[in-house]
């Protein structure tokens, strides 16, 4: 059938690639296939978003289910919330941590409740059938305007209602999205007559984000509340007198088939547990020198506060 | 097929067509940023190309080290650049772009002089020709077309790539594909991509024709007597001259 040796070993290489290619496809197609193993009655199978905080949280929501008796499966990074969304309706996850402001506006665009119990209330309306929150916890890691320490002293600026003294031009560095969204750019103006410029930076206030803000290119910085570089180069959050913002408390979304009163019990007793602070400490154990691992640092939390 | 009709919906709509972040702006800086990367790396590759093509010395590293460039993911590259520099402009793409542009740009210019026929290298060097002029007067012209593919190709991975740059606070046509992303605006992206798409396909027609045209037109006109002779001469490759067999 080969006309030589040679030929024959192009063969070979060509189908062993070939398999590979299959069997990374058939792989693929189960992480989102709604009846992979995972998925079977008694298994709670958590999935986290693609960034440290969220696999933290699903570690910690998926040991202490564990700990009490309920078979947990981990789908950890799957990326943005339209991504993941659909993973939990099409059944390849049960149980995602979110938060509330954010998850709000993704199935209610036009919902303007800020403070916590509002959106909490509205997400109960909003969430699609099949689908719940259980409690809140009083952590947040919301949105926040930061500016450097100097800025902060030249135009003693606390509160985004001081802003309006700054007479140079303010630009913000923040995600593309900031530019039309209600606590972004027009919020700005409309609860606080501040006019400013956006420029995009797509690392959501991460390192790229924090350098912008450090070397001067923008003077305002949208940076998660739980994020330790706030603290380490010692920003300052403006305050939100005017409640621009929306609450991002900590939730545990779930598909209500999944939801038994043991896991409804212990994830509601993680969420009274967890605070703020315990978010910007375990995501500098995740993002500083040390660079602990979600799993170990969900762990080490787990055993400062046993949920049982 | 509703993604594409409304694609096409949002790149009609004459509200896209204006300002500092319309179509037209971010096609020109798209365009401006590729010329400039393409610049840049043919100014660095094409030297070390013609060199390695004309000395056939260090190939194996040039080939080494170009493959090794190709590997290097850009979107990590330009985050790397910026966090490095803390510059968040233009410059960090640039040079990460230019890094991805310098591979194709180089093989194509050792390849291109490698490709050349030994016969009139020879014949020039015998009637007295000095090496830059071998060089400039035959080695150059007969391996154009192959130099300017090794550009075609890497024009076709800049204009592709300079996308990712929008992670930065920069404009060209990413900015429709990360704007859109962020607010889950179909329609953007899809649209976005569809104007990088054709640019590509623009550019890449542009440099077929330049490397057509760039054919010298000794080889040209030795194809046409080819063709026109038919099957016949083909059949027969015995160059003029050839002892009979």
């Amino acid at each position: 059938m080969f006309a030589s040796k040679k030929s024959r070993l192009a063969a070979g290489v060509l189908a062993a690639g070939a398999l590979l290619a299959l069997s990374a496809c058939s792989s693929g197609g189960g992480a989102f296939s709604s009846d992979s193993a995972s998925s079977s009655s008694d298994t709670v199978t958590v999935g986290s978003a693609a960034f440290g905080e969220s696999e933290i949280l699903m570690q910690i929501y998926g040991q202490a289910l564990e700990a009490n008796g309920v078979k947990v499966a981990y789908k950890p990074s799957i990326g943005q919330r339209d991504v993941y969304l659909k993973a939990l309706q099409d059944g390849s996850i049960d149980l995602i941590p979110e938060y509330s402001g954010n998850l709000l506006q993704f199935y209610d665009k036009n919902s303007t409740a800020t403070s916590s119990d509002d959106v909490y209330a509205g997400l109960n309306d909003a969430l699609p059938k099949g689908f719940e929150v259980l409690d809140q916890s009083e952590a947040q890691d919301a949105d926040s305007y930061n500016v450097t320490k100097e800025f902060s002293e030249k135009w003693d600026v606390k509160s985004l209602d001081d802003l309006k003294k700054v007479t140079d031009p303010l630009t913000v560095g923040a995600n593309p999205e900031f530019q039309t969204r209600p606590y972004g750019i027009p919020g700005l103006k409309s609860a606080y007559g501040v006019t400013a410029t956006l420029k995009p930076i797509s690392d959501s206030g991460g390192p790229l984000t924090v350098a912008a803000l450090k070397n001067g290119d923008v003077q305002l910085a949208d940076i998660y509340t739980t994020t330790p570089a706030i603290k380490d180069n010692g920003f300052v959050t403006l305050k939100d007198p005017k409640n621009l913002i929306a609450a991002q408390n900590i939730v545990p979304l779930i598909n209500s088939k999944k939801a038994s009163d043991k896991v409804k019990d212990v994830l509601n007793k993680v969420s009274k547990e967890l605070t703020t602070e315990d978010l910007i400490d375990m995501n500098g154990e995740n993002q500083g020198s040390s660079k602990t691992q979600p799993d170990a640092v969900a762990k080490k939390w787990l055993q400062d506060h046993p949920i049982k | 097929m509703t993604d594409i009709l409304a694609a096409f919906g949002w790149i009609g709509d004459p509200t896209n067509w204006s300002g500092p972040s319309g179509i037209p702006a971010r096609l020109g800086e798209h365009i401006v940023y590729s010329l400039l990367t393409l610049l840049l790396a043919a100014i660095i590759a094409l030297p070390i190309g013609f060199a390695i093509g004309h000395s056939g010395r260090f190939r194996g590293l040039a080939v080494g080290v170009s493959g090794a460039l190709r590997a290097l993911p850009t979107l990590g590259l330009v985050i790397y650049l910026a966090l490095l520099t803390t510059n968040l402009t233009i410059v960090p793409p640039l040079i990460a772009l230019t890094i991805l542009a310098i591979p194709p740009i180089l093989a194509g210019a050792y390849s291109g002089l490698e490709s050349v026929d030994r016969a009139p290298i020879d014949a020039a060097r015998a009637i007295g020709m000095t090496g830059w002029q071998v060089f400039t007067k035959v080695e150059l012209p007969l391996s154009l077309p192959l130099v300017i593919g090794g550009i075609r190709s890497g024009g076709l991975q800049v204009i592709a790539t300079w996308t990712v740059a929008a992670i930065l606070p920069v404009g060209g046509l990413g900015r429709f594909l990360f704007d859109g992303i962020a607010v889950q605006n179909y329609p953007e992206i899809l649209g976005g991509s569809i104007i990088v798409v054709a640019l590509a396909l623009v550019a890449d027609g542009l440099f077929a024709i330049v490397q057509r045209l760039v054919v010298p037109r000794g080889v040209t006109a030795g194809r046409v007597r080819d063709s026109a002779e038919g099957g016949r001469s083909a059949a027969r490759p015995v160059p003029e001259g050839a002892p009979p067999t």
